[in-house]
């Protein structure tokens, strides 16, 4: 139970004391996971839609595989991105194994199907609400698919903060592809990871409360700016 | 007169419908339709419950395709101008945005040119008396506001033809008139109107023609006077005595 005091005041302390090694830890999570969700968002939310409101072959079979990927295990989906990145990998040219864009690159994999399963749930409530008035209309395709994304804008933000909670929180991908290099790849779980594996408990509890605070204030963030704009919108 | 429909000539009718039926695995829903909607009158089907009359409209606007028969209007939609024909539909189907929005979208699908629209917008807002409510989420209005807002979607598309489902079954008198007096509006700005309801009284009020289907066909089909002065066939008068008319018996 020491452990657990100490970890406490072990977090306040780095917190206070703006430890710069600390917040270049805490910049870096952030980057990578932002980096990965808006990436994610961008290519799984239309591809989610589309799914959604288009009928074709195989369409079933195409919605199991992404709930399947949901629970993708995390050090599965890096070993993949690591595979592709590494020297004798098809994008091996590109030396970027071990880099922060890797770390992106493996997170954006476990999001994706995340996010896509979700705005496909989202969607294809919409979808069956809208569907004759934007046939009435006469509306393309892609307009169509634009226009019920920004009518599920409430809930498909909430899938990007469980695409986030996802990326902010796994340790798995990101040490493989980035190795935890200090100053260039160390993010909190990788140093949550590596501070307990040299027993530090103390210390690699109190960076997990960081994390935790960390966490909380961008859903907080998050849940403050969509009450704002349903305020000012209307839903 | 809205100068901007003003001595057009609506010439997408006359829309011809010849033998048109709809059968979806065993069931015949819609048999041998044969109808001219003219662009002379506003047109009111009428009928109980089940009797196709959504069907014919959907039909009409091309939302469901018929399985029977043809449907020919009397000049196809220009490519330019897709939104020949606007629809409103029994719940409004409005978009989670503001009254202004809702009516913005709708022009955006009309390929409507950019400096027109805010002209339009404010001309839909106006005939539909929604000024004041143009920045309020349209889905937090009133049911009555809410079909307002769906007429007033449509008025900015300007269609040639307004299809209207039954929008005022859930609406109380007063709104009820309101959206009567924004169809009488579309109508005296040249628009045809096809209209199904089952609400006699506002039948009487509106009809130029009125279309009695039952069972998926039609059973009458007269001028609105002809049809309350003195109808020919036994389902008509059952109709308007209230009567329940099932296979042929009346009740």
């Amino acid at each position: 139970m020491n452990d657990l005091g100490a970890s406490f005041a072990t977090a306040f302390r780095l917190l206070l004391s703006l430890d710069p090694d600390l917040l270049q830890i805490v910049g870096l999570s952030l980057y990578v996971s932002v980096s990965a969700v808006a990436i994610a968002s961008f290519l799984g939310m239309p591809f989610g839609a589309l799914v959604a409101m288009t009928r074709f072959p195989g369409r079933g079979a195409l919605v199991i595989v992404l709930n399947a990927f949901m629970g993708l295990p995390p050090v599965v989906a890096g070993l993949f991105v690591y595979l592709m990145l590494s020297r004798a990998g098809p994008l091996g040219d590109w030396g970027l194994l071990f880099t922060p864009s890797a770390m992106i690159a493996a997170q954006t994999l476990l999001v994706l199907p995340i996010v896509a399963a979700l705005t496909h749930q989202t969607i294809g409530d919409l979808h069956i609400e809208y569907d004759e008035y934007l046939r009435s209309l006469r509306m393309g395709r892609v307009s169509s698919v634009l226009t019920l994304l920004w009518e599920g804008r409430y809930s498909l933000f909430t899938a990007a903060l469980a695409g986030f909670g996802r990326a902010i929180a796994e340790v798995g991908a990101v040490m493989i592809v980035g190795g935890n290099i200090n100053h260039v790849t160390r993010v909190m779980t990788t140093s949550i990871a590596l501070e307990t594996m040299k027993g530090n408990l103390a210390l690699a509890l109190g960076l997990g409360v960081v994390l935790l605070a960390i966490v909380a204030l961008v859903n907080a963030l998050a849940f403050e700016l969509q009450r704002w704009t349903r305020q000012w919108q209307g839903a | 007169m809205d100068p901007a429909v003003a001595g057009r000539v609506t010439s997408v009718l006359p829309l011809k419908l010849s033998g048109v039926g709809l059968t979806i695995g065993q069931h015949t829903l819609l048999k041998d339709i044969h109808h001219t909607f003219t662009g002379s009158s506003i047109s009111v089907v009428m009928g109980h419950n089940g009797a196709g009359k959504t069907l014919l409209l959907k039909i009409c606007h091309g939302l469901i395709p018929p399985t029977a028969g043809r449907l020919q209007w009397h000049r196809p939609a220009r490519a330019k101008r897709p939104c020949v024909q606007a629809m409103v539909f029994q719940r409004p189907v409005l978009l989670r945005r503001s009254v202004e929005q809702n009516i913005r979208h709708v022009l955006k699908a009309g390929r409507i040119a950019k400096s027109e629209t805010g002209r339009a917008v404010q001309q839909a807002l106006a005939m539909s008396r929604l000024t004041d409510m143009a920045s309020r989420p349209a889905r937090q209005l009133s049911g009555g506001e809410q079909q307002r807002v769906a007429l007033a979607r449509a008025w900015a598309a300007r269609p040639e033809v307004l299809i209207l489902d039954e929008p005022c079954t859930y609406l109380d008198p007063a709104a009820t008139l309101e959206v009567e007096q924004i169809i009488t509006a579309f109508y005296d700005a040249g628009t045809k109107i096809i209209m199904a309801t089952h609400d006699i009284a506002q039948a009487r009020r509106l009809a130029g023609e009125i279309i009695l289907m039952h069972q998926g066909k039609i059973a009458e089909c007269a001028g609105g006077h002809e049809f309350f002065g003195g109808p020919c066939s036994d389902q008509a008068r059952a109709f308007l005595e209230g009567r329940l008319w099932t296979r042929g018996n009346s009740i």
